[in-house]
């Protein structure tokens, strides 16, 4: 498969070269562009956009968790999902009572400590389903907050505990390097890990309901 | 460095890398061939085994995850609920061409080893990850559910 991803990419990555090699010609070097640029300076320059209120810091918090690396094991129903598309997992996965799998149908049948580079199945330490209390599918970031803060749903962490797991735990750490052709979560983790102690330190706040 | 384990019930000791899928080490240095390669990647059953009871792909465990552990294969399944579900094969003649009917076998007895009366519900779930190219599948349900008749539970 490697083989024919390869072949699949390389008259796309030789497209995307004379493209932007056309691209180039047509519109002059980087250089002139960036000389007819109008400049601006600092006091007439827009300023980063900063939350405009400290409900809004759980708002790059929850697209990491909405990332299908994280998302695809939070499902709402007894389904894990996979992929990109969060697709349910092929042969009829289910959840099972202890978030491990049904029988014959375990998470270890497959999912070992690492991933499986020859095979390509993922894995990581602890692979498991998040208990149904922290299903986090289909949930506004209103909700999304609330029930992650809620310890009665997740597993008694308070927010210090949140910050940790997100910090260390090996399997939430797997999104960032989820090997093969999956798609790492795309806030680099010690940006969401700024993101998340800002949101902690502000007291952890939710964004309103209607949110 | 030599991995350690029980096979079959017969403490073994191999000699082979420790990434070496465990299907490989069973079939190429342990002549057990009787669990077949289907597909390498988790996902047609053909090479299920017993790990300490329960069912894996043998294909995505490694040589150096069974040391110290239990592991059972086709050639070395045994009683009662073994023997009822050879039983209901033979009875029911489930297999035709017979390729994955060793994976299918091994993942019955974990299913009624855990289930004794499992429902089309529990089979669905249990049994999915084991492909037939045959599609035998009704007469493998069957010959479960006929398996349950004996055995108690």
């Amino acid at each position: 498969m490697p083989i024919q991803s390869k072949r699949t990419l390389l008259p796309i990555l030789i497209a995307a070269i004379a493209f932007g090699s056309a691209a180039m010609f047509f519109s002059g070097a980087p250089t002139a562009v960036a000389e007819t640029t109008p400049k601006t300076d600092a006091a007439t320059a827009p300023a980063t956009p900063a939350p405009s209120a400290s409900n809004d810091l759980f708002t790059p918090v929850a697209a990491v968790l909405r990332h299908p690396r994280c998302m695809n094991c939070h499902p709402r129903d007894d389904r894990p999902r996979q992929g990109d598309d969060r697709h349910p997992h092929l042969q009829n996965i289910v959840r099972g009572e202890d978030n491990l799998g049904f029988v014959n149908a375990r998470c270890t049948a497959c999912h070992r400590d690492e991933n499986n580079s020859y095979s390509g199945v993922p894995g990581a330490p602890n692979w498991h389903l998040a208990p149904l209390s922290m299903g986090w599918q289909g949930l506004n970031d209103a909700e999304l907050c609330t029930t992650l803060k809620d310890e009665t749903k997740n597993g008694g962490k308070d927010i210090a505990a949140l910050v940790k797991h997100m910090d260390e735990d090996k399997l939430v750490l797997w999104g960032w390097a989820p090997g093969g052709d999956r798609a790492p979560v795309t806030t680099p983790h010690p940006q969401f890990m700024t993101e998340l102690n800002a949101w902690a330190a502000a007291g952890a706040p939710c964004p309103a309901p209607a949110n | 460095m030599a991995t350690t384990f029980t096979l079959n019930g017969e403490k073994r000791s191999v000699d082979v890398d420790g990434e070496t899928p465990l299907l490989w080490m069973l079939r190429d240095d342990l002549k057990l061939t009787g669990t077949k390669f289907g597909c390498g990647a988790a996902l047609c059953g053909a090479c299920t085994v017993h790990l300490d009871g329960e069912s894996v792909r043998s294909c995505q465990i490694q040589v150096r995850d069974v040391e110290g552990r239990d592991v059972t294969t086709i050639e070395g399944v045994t009683g009662d609920v073994a023997a009822a579900v050879q039983a209901a094969w033979i009875k029911l003649d489930v297999a035709q061409c017979g390729f994955c009917q060793s994976g299918q076998v091994m993942s019955a007895v974990g299913l009624l080893s855990q289930i004794p009366k499992p429902t089309d519900a529990d089979i669905d779930k249990a049994m999915d990850g084991n492909i037939c190219r045959c599609a035998t599948y009704q007469r493998i349900r069957a010959a479960i559910h006929e398996a349950a008749k004996t055995l108690p539970g």
